[in-house]
């Protein structure tokens, strides 16, 4: 009996542990209801992501739909130029350019939300710091060894980190932001925030809609109980 | 009164069709125990998925494309450019869960209840055959989306052929059609997934119930109804009794039994609903179900030269992809993940017990099935994880648990003495008849102390009571430790 | 162990309500099941208004794009061609386009905004075939009362060179015409025209 307890508790355990593997994420704040923050990000997508990273399989008339902007606005404000509101949303950078650049050819990013998670982008975005050992000469605390620039450096700054040592390895403390960049932190913060949140939007363009309309459904599915048990209960009288 | 032309039409029709007698034979006169309790939904459950798995996916291959190049993005088209096809896509995906959860929740009862042994031993086939056929079904469809994990999933189970002596090789290279997993591999999977195993799954359908129907179904006590309703009878009237069930008699009734229709079709209605009521919760809130349903990683694009960090087949597999990798050896591992579900096609004689339900056996068999459920629902989780070593080491245990259960029942279900069985089906409580005593255990766990609040209003603030809870956990031990013996 | 005496109108009650509240269930689920077979959101992107360009088009020459993917033909009508069109009222079916599809500014003898300049969607009205174009007058094959104009090689229907259909052949109807409009001169826009700014 004894040892059942302690295999228990090691298989307990061992859960634990698990759990707790990989680098603490941060928290990202974002709201889909929120059409402002979703228009901000659609224009910080196309200001510093678009020139690498499309996100095709959406279309700029959608996007338009859902965030609430007018077509004309939207080819005019955010879209690049020479855009027609039926596109896709790609990105002008071609693969064979794209190769010679990066060494590989930057993902589409229509899914980089679902893949990730909302929590993972935001703190991938915040999470540049300086190694000059990298092509880039920087690396990412979420990602290590990202292939890419930090792309909104002139807005944060540049980043350091310190370092601890825990059992014996040597890890990253905290990042410093050692040169400050044009914005303040919490004008950063909102930046990136927005971008969160247009990406989780663009994952899955639905997501509102699917929970608005789950409520009725659910609504109309329990009154189709309610009534299948009253006519059962009526049935089942003649069962003794 | 002359027929109207609906009746003349509707009896040309009779005249050439056996509708009435299929009627009669299949519901209104088809005679099921009273006593099913909820255990007994699944059955019509896993039908109602197998038609909404069917309809969703006629519409899905409609804007499917089965090629390596297009396949990835053709299901987002179908997510966002085309008509309600994320709803469709989220029937069909969840509906892949549902149908397992179904299933093996439909087994399980056959399991406590004895469903499997005699006279029922050729349904219990078809169900395994079923399961199996589901299972392909299941893993060829995940290759569709050629997302990620569709990818490698199906590049690491494909290579489990490898592991088969001699023509290991040569089997996994033409199961593929190509050296890796590939367009071709993807085309022929669709060809399985839409057309030749959803054929064999409706014919297996119609041979389990043909089946079911032919020896009747069983009930939650295992009793033996027509034997029951033949005792202190002359041996010609048994006789006569036979032939009157043979002929469908519409006067004649099994004892403790009722018409299917209407007692149970009403009854699966509000089962039912329960079920649409989480399918659609999932539906519409949860669609990927934590990663469950839909794996993150499932929606980065096939990429055959980059292998994601961690690997995990859907949930419904991980139990028998769990024993997979708790075997050191890679053939042998592949013998016994085929072994744990080629053991489940011997239960029928594996078990020496005299009983058929779980009621009525001794308490060997009570524990051995909850270590087994246990060991079941630890190797399914441990599926879905990284393999440590010491996630090895208990994945191994509950190989052993998972095993010996089948195994060694021969012993100990001839050991054991089971209870004796009762003349009449017996009626147990259901759900809703113990809500009284479970809001009682609820409201023993909580005290309201009424607090006055500042502006004078009364308000009852609920705590949860140590001594309560005590008392409520005490009882379900106790309870628990009873219903074991 | 059945009772007699069970209350059969709430019975029949109950069956109702919960057959009902079933169909329509049912009726919303298929709302979206027969939807999805509608056009998705690709087709309508490439059923977008297409502009054309027809400077180059020489007097007598028909140039075809795709609008919706079905062909649209553009021809430049000359002067002959149109005074032969006012001769041909009698032998035609539905000379000023009573019965046929088109936009209000083309519903006239020419059945074009400029007279010259014709546009169409050249699908025979009879099934779906597209007619080819034969300008020329009395062809051997087609005969003496040929005057020019289109034939519909699947089932021999004719058509005047403003896709007009004369009477006694299989299509019920004129060539239908497309909504379009002259955004310069010279240039047009296809599957829009004055009446609707036409967006999504």
């Amino acid at each position: 009996m004894k040892n059942i307890k302690t295999l228990i508790l090691l298989f307990a355990i061992s859960l634990g542990v698990q759990a707790s593997e990989g680098v603490a994420l941060q928290e990202a704040d974002f709201d889909l209801t929120d059409n402002a923050s979703l228009q901000r990000g659609a224009k910080h997508f196309v200001t510093y992501c678009l020139g690498c990273h499309s996100i095709k399989h959406i279309r700029y008339l959608r996007i338009a739909q859902d965030i609430n902007v007018d077509q004309k606005k939207m080819l005019e404000d955010i879209a690049p130029e020479g855009a027609s509101i039926y596109d896709q949303v790609h990105s002008a950078m071609n693969a064979h350019d794209a190769e010679k650049w990066f060494g590989t050819q930057p993902p589409d990013l229509s899914l980089i939300a679902r893949s990730r998670g909302a929590d993972w982008l935001y703190s991938y975005l915040k999470g540049f710091y300086i190694d000059k050992a990298r092509p880039f000469g920087v690396n990412n605390v979420v990602f290590e060894d990202v292939g890419m620039p930090n792309p909104l450096w002139q807005l944060q700054g540049q980043q350091k980190p310190t370092y601890q040592t825990i059992e014996g390895k040597k890890t990253i403390a905290k990042l410093i932001l050692e040169e400050h960049g044009t914005l303040s932190d919490k004008e950063f913060d909102r930046v990136v925030n927005d971008l969160v949140n247009f990406l989780v939007y663009v994952g899955e363009p639905v997501q509102l809609e699917r929970k608005s309309m789950g409520k009725y459904v659910i609504f109309f599915i329990l009154m189709f109980g309610v009534l299948a048990y009253l006519l059962k209960k009526e049935y089942w009288k003649d069962v003794h | 009164m002359k027929p109207s032309r609906l009746t003349l039409c509707g009896n040309w029709i009779l005249e050439r069709f056996p509708l009435t007698t299929l009627w009669n034979e299949h519901m209104a006169h088809y005679y099921a125990p009273k006593n099913f309790n909820f255990w007994y939904f699944f059955g019509s459950l896993a039908l109602l998925v197998l038609v909404n798995q069917f309809a969703t996916g006629i519409l899905l291959t409609m804007n499917y494309k089965p090629d390596a190049k297009l396949a990835f993005d053709s299901v987002e088209y179908i997510m966002r450019d085309v008509n309600w096809g994320w709803l469709v896509r989220y029937m069909h995906s969840t509906g892949a869960s549902a149908f397992f959860i179904v299933v093996y929740l439909h087994m399980f009862r056959g399991l406590i209840y004895g469903s499997f042994k005699h006279p029922r031993e050729l349904i219990w086939i078809f169900g395994m055959l079923l399961f199996v056929a589901l299972m392909a079904e299941a893993f060829m469809g995940y290759l569709l989306p050629w997302g990620q994990m569709s990818y490698w999933g199906a590049q690491v189970i494909i290579s489990l052929f490898s592991a088969i002596p001699v023509v290991g090789d040569e089997l996994s290279l033409w199961v593929r059609g190509d050296y890796v997993v590939s367009d071709a591999t993807l085309n022929r999977f669709f060809a399985f997934h839409v057309i030749a195993v959803p054929l064999v799954l409706v014919l297996l359908v119609f041979l389990h119930i043909v089946a079911l129907h032919e020896v009747g179904s069983n009930n939650p006590d295992g009793l033996d109804l027509k034997k029951i309703k033949q005792t202190g009878r002359r041996k010609s009237d048994e006789e006569e009794e036979e032939q009157n069930l043979k002929s469908n008699n519409p006067d004649l009734k099994i004892m403790d039994s009722i018409p299917f229709h209407p007692y149970y079709t009403v009854k699966d209605l509000v089962g039912v609903a329960v079920f649409l009521l989480f399918f659609a919760t999932v539906i519409f809130f949860m669609p990927e179900m934590g990663g469950y349903f839909l794996e993150h990683a499932n929606f980065i694009p096939a990429d055959p030269m980059k292998t994601p960090e961690h690997i995990a087949p859907v949930w419904y597999f991980t139990p028998f992809y769990a024993i997979l990798r708790a075997i050191p050896d890679k053939f042998a591992g592949v013998i016994g993940m085929g072994g744990a579900i080629v053991v489940l096609f011997l239960l029928p004689w594996l078990d020496r017990s005299k009983v058929r339900s779980i009621r009525y056996r001794g308490g060997i068999f009570k524990k051995a099935v909850l270590l087994f459920v246990i060991s079941f629902l630890a190797l399914g989780y441990l599926g879905t994880q990284p393999a440590t070593p010491t996630a090895t080491t208990f994945a191994r245990i509950f190989t052993v648990i998972y095993f010996g259960f089948f195994l060694l029942m021969p012993l100990y279900t001839r050991w054991e003495k089971s209870k004796p069985l009762p003349k009449h089906l017996t009626y147990q409580p259901s759900l809703e008849e113990r809500l009284p005593v479970l809001i009682d255990a609820v409201n023993e766990m909580i005290v309201i102390t009424p607090v006055k609040l500042e502006d004078g209003t009364v308000v009852n603030k609920r705590k949860p009571d140590a001594r309560g809870i005590l008392n409520v956990i005490t009882r379900l031990a106790i309870r628990l430790k009873k219903s074991l013996d | 162990m059945i009772n007699e005496g069970v209350d059969k109108s709430k019975r029949q009650f109950l069956t109702s309500a919960l057959t009902v509240v079933g169909a329509v269930g049912t009726g919303y689920l298929a709302v979206p099941f027969l939807a999805q077979m509608q056009p998705s959101v690709k087709a309508m992107a490439a059923s977008a208004p297409v502009e054309v360009d027809i400077s180059k088009i020489e007097p007598g020459q028909l140039i075809r794009v795709a609008w919706r993917g079905k062909p649209v033909w553009i021809l430049n009508r000359t002067p002959d061609v149109l005074e032969t069109l006012k001769t041909l009222t009698p032998q035609l079916r539905d000379p000023l386009s009573k019965e046929s599809s088109q936009p209000v500014n083309t519903t006239n003898p020419e059945r074009s905004i400029k007279p010259e300049i014709f546009v169409a969607v050249g699908l025979c009205t009879h099934l779906g075939c597209s007619p080819t174009f034969r300008p020329e007058v009395s062809p051997p094959d087609l005969g003496e009362n040929w005057k020019g104009g289109f034939f519909c090689p699947c089932h021999g229907s004719w058509f005047d060179l403003a896709g007009r259909v004369y009477s006694g052949v299989p299509a019920p109807t004129n060539l239908e015409v497309p909504p379009y409009r002259y955004i310069t001169d010279t240039q047009l826009i296809i599957g829009e025209d004055n009446q609707q700014e036409k967006g999504a």
